[in-house]
């Protein structure tokens, strides 16, 4: 037992959690390389017309995976922010840093296709609704975030502000969750549910699953990415980088 | 197959603007990012390779 926790600190040194990453980093695009053909093909080519809505629900297939991922990232920020808070390891904060952006594009995302869906469907790109401003308030918690980090000289000092901004902004990703239940909105109730069978075809509900399962594996690869190149930038002085065989001159 | 022509299948059944500006826009972001980040890195690698063959000439200026 004692083992374990030995080995579980262990990886969160830079110094090993840096090359485990630079090897996962090819798997995981190779993952969002296979998912992503798999589930475009199944969205354009073998999910059918929509009754109602004919080939412009096709959005669907980003739509959704791009809200799902915005939310997700930002409840594994808080996880890492509150990690970082508890124990004070050095890789939460970076790992916290290197979620953000691919966050906030996935939030971004989310607002943008969800413009052009409600576009030709509701008649309008944007309307103050419950669903679209938390979402819109999700998209600002991440600017903020980064904006405050980049704001504060001392990375430590900097992780432990932008840490509180994310641990307090955590209550909105379930406001964003309900609000279609908790308000009376304009967008649509949720895709896919777990207590009830899906309303949509079986294809569909597989394109839609593949999609998300690519942009799952493309911000994971993308955000071990960033976290190398953070942790570069942060241990520049020390002996484990100079080492490193892509630095030695 | 729902499509009988690559124009069919480009026209999106009247939605083409509404559903490639989601597609190509998505696209275009999931493509730039990764770039981005990757130069990230090398603008740090070349700053460290170039503090080591400081450090190296330094120790042996020769």
């Amino acid at each position: 037992m004692n083992n374990r926790v030995i080995n579980w600190f262990r990886f969160a040194s830079p110094s090993s959690f840096y090359p485990i990453a630079g090897k996962m980093i090819p798997w995981f695009w190779l993952l969002a390389a296979v998912f992503g053909a798999a589930g475009l093909w199944l969205s354009f080519f073998v999910a059918p017309t929509d009754a109602v809505q004919g080939e412009g629900y096709r959005i669907i297939f980003i739509h959704v995976p791009a809200s799902w991922m915005s939310m997700f990232i930002y409840v594994v920020m808080a996880g890492w922010a509150g990690l970082g808070l508890a124990l004070n390891a050095r890789l939460s904060g970076m790992m916290a840093q290197a979620l953000a952006p691919t966050g906030a594009l996935m939030a971004f995302l989310s607002l943008w296709t969800g413009a052009f869906w409600g576009k030709p469907m509701w008649g309008t790109w944007w309307v103050w609704d419950a669903r679209l401003t938390s979402e819109l308030i999700l998209f600002f918690l991440y600017l903020g975030f980064i904006a405050l980090q980049a704001a504060i000289d001392d990375p430590r000092r900097a992780d432990k502000a932008g840490a509180i901004l994310v641990l307090v902004g955590v209550v909105n990703v379930p406001v964003i969750y309900f609000s279609v239940k908790w308000w009376n909105t304009l967008h649509q109730g949720s895709s896919v549910s777990m207590t009830k069978a899906p309303s949509m075809a079986m294809t569909m509900l597989w394109g839609m699953l593949l999609m998300a399962l690519c942009f799952w594996m493309y911000s994971i690869a993308v955000a071990l990415m960033r976290v190398r190149a953070i942790m570069l930038e942060r241990e520049r002085h020390t002996e484990w980088v100079k080492q490193l065989a892509e630095v030695k001159p | 197959m729902n499509w009988n022509s690559p124009a069919e299948f480009f026209a999106m059944g009247g939605y083409a603007l509404y559903v490639w500006g989601s597609f190509g826009v998505c696209a275009l972001a999931l493509a730039l990012e990764p770039f981005l980040v990757n130069q990230r890195r090398t603008v740090i690698l070349r700053s460290l390779r170039r503090e080591a063959l400081a450090e190296k000439l330094d120790k042996d200026p020769k």
